[in-house]
């Protein structure tokens, strides 16, 4: 397909407290269901929307993290995560759940899809989507 | 609107989606499949069984694109096709199958 655009879901807030992070999330699968090149990103709170151990019982909100494992199923295979947001705040690639995809030309070997990257390279990966929705 | 089980009722929306996730019992799966027009068997539970476990898994209700291509992953690919499971639910395994199974409209599905 030649008209296949790059779109850059742009995520910058805290998981919960607001309905950005868990619409972008539904945007992203609905968007990645018609076949177009998906990516994510992380900055600044937004980082929390991916961290382990996520327990929502006292807010009464879902905990949607687990649905973010479900992304490889849905051939998205990049989330980017930028490394100053996490440092700013006190956390590591560690503190990260896991995400993988399977690759497609390397035998459906799972690979991570959680890609932790400089604020330079984030600004490279803004700049190469077509699209960029930001949250 | 709701569906009666046992003499209890339980909700759903216009469209037949349960209202409450908890409310759902294997009993009331078979009452939703009624009212689909769809008999319950050994195939059609395996894919309601697998639709719930992936549900508990990554709290979302898969497109029907990844339900398929999910299933012959750990199904096989004689299951994992369209034509299989479309057989099994005529209207689309993954709206209709996620209605038996209680939960909600496949995210992405119109």
């Amino acid at each position: 397909m030649s008209d296949v655009k790059k779109f850059l879901y742009l995520n910058r807030r805290a998981p919960y407290g607001t309905i950005y992070a868990l619409e972008s999330l539904e945007v992203v699968l609905i968007g990645a269901a018609f076949e177009q090149d998906v990516s994510l990103a992380f900055v600044d709170d937004g980082v929390f929307q991916l961290t382990k151990g996520q327990n929502t019982d006292g807010i009464g909100m879902k905990n949607f993290s687990p649905t973010f494992r479900a992304l490889g199923d849905y051939d998205v295979q990049k989330l980017f995560v930028e490394r100053e947001s996490l440092e700013e705040r006190g956390l590591s690639e560690d503190d990260l759940i896991e995400v993988v995809y399977e690759d497609e030309d390397d035998d459906w070997e799972e690979k991570p899809a959680i890609r932790v990257i400089s604020r330079a390279e984030m600004a490279d990966v803004m700049a190469d989507a077509d699209v960029v929705l930001s949250f | 609107m709701a569906y009666e089980v046992n003499g209890q009722t339980v909700e759903h929306d216009e469209e037949g989606y349960i209202t409450n996730l908890s409310d759902w019992t294997p009993e009331l799966a078979e009452v939703i499949a009624k009212a689909e027009d769809i008999e319950m068997d050994d195939e059609r539970w395996e894919v309601v069984n697998f639709l719930r476990e992936y549900y508990d898994e990554y709290q979302i209700a898969p497109a029907v694109r990844v339900l398929i291509k999910s299933v012959k992953k750990t199904m096989g690919p004689e299951k994992g096709n369209n034509k299989y499971m479309y057989e099994l639910f005529p209207y689309g395994p993954a709206k209709q199958a996620c209605k038996i199974a209680g939960l909600p409209k496949p995210t992405g599905c119109v």
